[in-house]
């Protein structure tokens, strides 16, 4: 009986672990607002599907829901990576309605707006905790990134044990600064890329593949 | 702070920001908790009432309280500063390893 369970347990294991290994990775993509998350899960999709995620804007908190992209296929030598990206609304730790009125709004719609970006980044952080199995964080290159968010954040994901990859997004700006973004986070490779202009998304492919394949 | 659940800890914090006070924490929070305070704090903003709040964390300055052994071994204090404030009252100015300058207003 002990051997026949003992087998019984060794062929689920198996075939368990064979399942796990067909099952796409959930790449969540996080970041500051505004740092081209959304700009960059479109250009991905695009790139493989010929589909888009979602909207993308100046405004901050243009994406307040977690938009998922399911079975993307990305082909880097020959082998395929199959990942669902989770595009996510940009991670804050203060929403003031204000700051919408400045992008001329009426102040229902700015009320509206931050109250589904709280619930956004509240939903994003928890998707962090539970369900993503790898992690592409996206900064604005031409912005300081040693910023307390940011290395909270980074410190989350290094706590969880997700692969992480770090983008140095928005190179086509004058004001891009890669190599402060490198210093800020020297535990990790930084990839520069322009997801707006398609810059350098063959490297981004090949690190994803490597990171996440 | 040591004998409280993670919760009763971020509820804390919470209450006291909440109460207009800045709150200082010699131990830090662990990553989990930071994620937890950030989901917290955003289910409980609300406009013209809460809009969130300021957190800055730095390493203590640990230098004079590590043993020989911890030196040579390259082991850092785990122990952090954390200052936590009301967002619309506490503002960071800069900060780099060892300061933190930060502009504080009534409300």
């Amino acid at each position: 009986m002990g051997l026949l369970t003992n087998l019984k347990d060794s062929i689920s294991k198996v075939s368990d672990r064979l399942f796990a290994d067909e099952e796409p990775k959930r790449i969540g993509i996080y970041g500051p607002p505004n740092a081209g998350k959304t700009t960059l899960a479109n250009r991905i999709a695009r790139d493989w599907t010929g589909d888009a995620v979602g909207p993308e804007s100046h405004v901050p908190h243009e994406t307040r829901r977690a938009r998922r992209k399911e079975g993307v296929e990305i082909e880097r030598n020959g082998r395929t990576v199959t990942i669902d990206i989770v595009d996510t609304p940009g991670v804050t730790t203060k929403v003031d309605y204000k700051e919408f009125l400045d992008h001329d709004m009426e102040k229902d719609d700015a009320v509206r707006r931050s109250r589904e970006a709280t619930e956004g980044v509240a939903e994003a952080m928890h998707w962090l905790r539970e369900d993503v199995d790898g992690v592409i964080y996206v900064l604005d290159s031409s912005t300081d990134p040693f910023t307390q968010v940011n290395t909270m954040l980074i410190g989350i994901i290094e706590s969880q044990d997700l692969p992480v990859l770090i983008l140095a997004n928005k190179t086509d700006l004058p004001e891009s600064n890669i190599q402060r973004v490198a210093n800020a986070f020297p535990q990790h490779e930084t990839i520069p890329l322009s997801a707006l202009e398609g810059d350098n998304m063959d490297e981004v492919y090949d690190k994803i593949a490597e990171y996440f394949g | 702070m040591e004998g409280l659940t993670s919760m009763e800890k971020i509820r804390l914090i919470l209450d006291g920001v909440r109460d207009g006070n800045i709150v200082i924490l010699e131990e830090g929070l662990s990553p989990d908790e930071e994620s937890k305070l950030i989901e917290v704090t955003m289910t409980e903003i609300s406009p013209d009432d809460f809009t969130g709040i300021e957190i800055e964390t730095y390493p203590k300055s640990d230098a004079g309280d590590q043993t020989l052994l911890d030196r040579l071994m390259g082991r850092e204090s785990a122990q952090k500063l954390t200052v936590i404030g009301p967002a619309n009252q506490l503002k960071t100015l800069h900060k780099d390893e060892t300061l933190i300058s930060a502009l504080v207003s009534r409300k």
